[in-house]
């Protein structure tokens, strides 16, 4: 079988074709939101019927003059002429967008973009195209994006073009900066210009200042074009170039170092988070919760049975599902605390060890009785519209839902610290964590302390819960994954200061993010944990330990 | 001297126990290897082969023993030891493969092959020679609780400090032999065992001589754990665990006598491992899971800590049951396990052993004031008769 001839081509063009797609995907959006435009005149079915007539050239010059029109609306018809797509029905010349189905062809209108029916195939022929003229298509769609009214699709051209510059564009883009009025756009319109300037062939002198706009765009996209361009730069260009790669990659080791302490501090909150209960019934009443993970586990149950209900029963209420689920979670959590601290702790004060045999019982028993419940699968928790999407801040790119769970853990942290310096139970429970025998000399009831604090420290594992359910699996053992963790942060941290717990968790989170890199996520775990066992021997109360007479026991 | 050192362990119990378990470590793979499977006292494969494992287990919980019982170190990475010993009992086996692997290669295990590795990584070298492994049993295990021992009890961390970061360096270690570059077999572990010794690991008669090789080496562990416990070092420790503070002030090197009995343990550790590992025919990283050491504590809880025949009672007990109920209700074993632990700390702080010995010392105390009652008012009457 002979293969047409002009695949070969064809297969060389895919690049260019790749970036036709990109344009093609921004155009139709466009297409779609400019309804109405002012132009000097609007791309008629006609002119697009054009197309078919005739030679190679006689083509050119239909091209020009739908480019003249400055009518987005054809570039939907130019990209099917450079991919071959387009078809004229030789009954009538009518010309349409094809796809093959069968023996039939789907039809669709050029201009309109609507569906036209199925004809069959032999009703029609190609419109041929040459290379050159996707050359022509292609600066021509370019121009006509780099001008639409649409400020996003605007940008959207700009930047296609800084990742894929192209010497045909200059022309289309320097018109387009003469008209822009947009700031933004015009700065992406420019470093476009500088992109396509650096790879053109132009002279050494006008590429001088491409290359400063580039240094300046900065990023990882400045820096590939450059060093794409290192290689074949003219001599004169050499040091320029090398200050400029240089320049680049120290900003971009800057921001990498600023993403990391991001990442680290985003960590570190979760694992505040997860700590800071277990801090304050690790504190006051000296006793190890190996079931926190599990309160934990059903603060994150809570959240999505309170989803649940939303979702079958009130849909429009979905944004403040963790809004409502924070007081439930904190509820539940904090009285299943309460009901192991009367049943089973109580019975258990002064002998640690046994209470974290114990509450490791219960841990097991609360998994198991949610796997009962709910079932060993993940559970689907969603993330409200506010909580979802990420912003860009500089060279950093941060997601909403880690963002709003450090702003979440900054407050729980403050309310947390507000509570046992201002309230009269804060202060009583930081009596009983001074000295509990004089505390209790002085009238303070320990017993409704401890059981207090114990409701008080599982009831923030609960809200805990329901910011980690946002970022982690709905698993029964989901509070398995923190336990050890947790448990890591109070002690590097010190006792009863949640001073200490916070400077431990955020110091952990940062560590174990900059490790990470050189490392690799579980050697540099591994690494913190071997640091914190070495740690802990010079420092066997951690980092902020309480003195006293009452820590020895 | 050694014979003096022995001598005194033998108490009566003692005695009973290591008989008990030498009768069994004879009796049981003997029916099962030579008596037909017809005959009443026949004891089928997969009996003993689950017992062989519940031996060792007794093994690991009467290490920890020494060390929470009668020290008062709560370890909760004892796991992480026996999972060491079990790893270089599983090089050796590795080694013994041979030619037979999937891959035929006469040096590199079937997973280095895997991974495109050229040369056996020098950790592994020695490991062909049975002798050899066997020093690694005990040295691997040792050496690290010593290391690790030296660190934290220099530095007097103790109470749930030590056993919080005891579970962090098992997590460390779990987390570590799940790389596939620590040459370990990544979260395979070792497995597909063929020879030991020339003996195939399947064959029954091996499977008796482990089984018996298992009660052996608990009778011995048992009759030295006496010994120790006995002597007047096991006092001092007694001391440490009740009164740390006021046995260091009476001048003991406190953390000398810690870092000896963490290092021992961690070696009978290792050598339960190393038994534990030809009879399942497996090891992978699971076994360094902090899950696994915090569940040795509760078979040694529920037989009874500070007594030595206790934790041995409780491993067989909690896994003979784990066995039963993870067959019959398997959805529910994880409610009995937590019940378990809650129950025996609020119940039965002293364990079942620890608790009928406190019942048979209270009757003896009983049976005794009357019989003064009786004597006294003997005395009486035989006073008033004069």
């Amino acid at each position: 079988m002979k293969r047409p001839s002009f695949f070969p081509l064809l297969s060389w063009c895919k690049p260019m074709l790749k970036a036709i797609q990109l344009f093609l995907v921004a155009v139709s959006l466009a297409v779609a939101f400019v309804a109405t435009d002012l132009r000097a005149q609007d791309a008629t079915p006609e002119m697009i019927n054009e197309l078919a007539l005739g030679s190679y050239d006689q083509t050119e010059e239909t091209i020009k003059k739908l480019a003249a029109t400055g009518d987005t609306a054809i570039v939907p018809a130019l990209e099917a002429l450079s991919e071959g797509d387009l078809y004229v029905r030789k009954a009538d010349g009518q010309v349409f967008i094809v796809k093959k189905s069968g023996k039939n062809y789907k039809l669709t209108d050029p201009l309109s973009g609507e569906v036209a029916g199925e004809e069959p195939t032999r009703n029609f022929e190609k419109i041929k195209v040459k290379n050159s003229l996707r050359r022509q298509i292609r600066s021509v769609v370019g121009g006509l994006t780099l001008q639409a009214k649409d400020a996003s699709t605007r940008l959207a051209a700009a930047n296609t073009i800084i990742k894929t510059p192209d010497e045909d564009a200059i022309d289309a883009l320097n018109a387009a900066i003469e008209k822009e009025q947009n700031a933004n756009v015009l700065a992406a319109l420019e470093q476009a210009r500088a992109a396509s300037i650096i790879i053109s062939s132009r002279a050494p002198e006008e590429k001088v200042e491409a290359i400063t706009r580039i240094k300046n765009m900065g990023g990882r996209e400045a820096l590939s074009l450059l060093l794409g361009f290192q290689g074949q730069a003219d001599e004169s260009l050499k040091p320029q170039i090398d200050a400029a790669i240089e320049s680049i990659n120290s900003d971009l080791a800057m921001w990498d170092a600023a993403q990391n302490i991001w990442y680290g501090i985003s960590l570190g909150s979760v694992l505040l988070l997860a700590a800071i209960g277990l801090a304050i019934t690790f504190g006051v009443m000296g006793i190890i919760n190996m079931a926190h993970g599990e309160m934990v586990m059903l603060g994150a149950y809570s959240t999505y049975v309170v989803q649940e209900i939303i979702r079958n029963s009130a849909p429009h209420l979905f944004d403040w599902s963790l809004a409502i689920a924070l007081p439930i979670a904190f509820v539940v959590s904090g009285a299943v605390g309460l009901v192991i601290e009367r049943l089973v702790i109580r019975f258990l004060y002064g002998r640690p060890l046994e209470t974290l045999l114990a509450t490791w019982g219960i841990s097991l028993i609360l998994q198991q009785a949610v796997r009962t419940i709910f079932g060993p699968t993940n559970k689907e928790v969603g993330n409200p519209s506010w909580m979802s999407g990420a912003f860009e801040l500089g060279g950093l790119t941060i997601t909403w839902n880690r963002m709003w769970i450090v702003v979440f853990t900054i407050g729980v942290f403050f309310a947390l610290l507000a509570l046992l310096k201002r309230s009269p139970i804060g202060l009583q429970m930081r009596a009983v964590t001074q000295n509990r025998r004089m505390a209790s000399s002085m009238g303070i009831r320990t017993p409704w302390v401890d059981a207090a604090t114990f409701a008080l420290g599982s009831g923030i594992a609960g809200i805990a819960g329901v910011a980690l359910s946002q970022i982690d699996n709905v698993s029964p053992n989901l509070g398995q994954g923190y336990i050890i963790d947790s448990f890591m942060v109070v002690v590097f941290g010190g006792v009863g200061n949640l001073w200490g717990t916070l400077v431990g968790a955020l110091s952990l989170g940062v560590l174990n993010k900059f490790l990470e890199p050189y490392a690799g996520a579980v050697l540099g775990k591994i690494i913190v944990l071997v640091l914190i066992i070495l740690f802990i021997q010079k420092r066997p109360r951690g980092l902020f330990a309480l003195k006293g007479r009452a820590v020895e026991s | 001297m050694i014979s003096a050192f022995l001598f005194r362990a033998m108490d009566r119990k003692i005695v009973v126990a290591i008989a008990i378990l030498v009768a069994v470590g004879i009796f049981i793979p003997v029916s099962s290897v030579f008596l037909p499977e017809s005959s009443p006292l026949h004891v089928p494969t997969y009996i003993m082969q689950l017992f062989g494992k519940y031996l060792t287990y007794a093994l690991l919980a009467l290490a920890l023993d020494l060390v929470w019982g009668f020290c008062g170190i709560l370890s909760l990475g004892h796991a992480a030891f026996f999972a060491l010993g079990g790893y270089a009992m599983g090089m050796y086996l590795m080694r013994q493969i041979g030619t037979r692997g999937v891959y035929g290669d006469p040096v590199l295990p079937d997973f280095m092959v895997f991974l495109n590795w050229k040369e056996l990584p020098w950790f592994w070298y020695g490991f062909d020679m049975f002798w050899f492994a066997m020093i690694m049993v005990l040295l691997v295990p040792g050496l690290l609780a010593f290391v690790f021992g030296w660190f934290a009890f220099r530095s007097r961390v103790n109470g749930v400090y030590l056993s919080i970061i005891t579970q962090a360096m098992t997590y460390a270690l779990l987390l570590a032999f799940f790389r596939n570059d620590m040459g370990f077999g990544g979260n395979n572990g070792l497995t597909d065992f063929k020879d030991i010794m020339g003996y195939s690991v399947q064959a029954d008669g091996t499977r008796g001589i482990l089984f018996m090789l298992s009660a052996f080496m608990l009778a011995l562990a048992l009759l030295f754990s006496s010994a120790v416990v006995r002597s007047k070092y096991g006092k001092v420790l007694v001391g440490v665990r009740d009164a740390e503070s006021r046995t260091r002030f009476l001048g003991y090197r406190v953390e000398r006598i810690k870092l000896f009995i963490f290092t021992v343990s961690a070696m009978m550790a290792g050598i339960a491992g190393a038994l534990y590992v030809p009879q399942v025919g497996i090891i992978n990283p699971g076994e360094f899971a902090p899950a696994n050491s915090i569940e040795v504590v509760i078979w040694t809880a529920v037989g009874g800590r500070g007594t030595l025949i206790g934790p041995i009672i409780g491993a067989i007990l909690v896994n003979g049951g784990k066995s039963i109920f993870t067959a019959a209700w398997p959805d529910y074993w994880l409610f009995a396990l937590g019940a378990l632990f809650v129950g025996s700390t609020l119940f039965l702080p002293k364990g079942i052993v620890g608790t009928v010995q406190e019942f048979l010392a209270k009757r003896k105390e009983k049976s005794a004031a009357k019989a003064e009652q009786v004597a006294e008012d003997e005395a009486a009457t035989a006073g008033e008769a004069a």
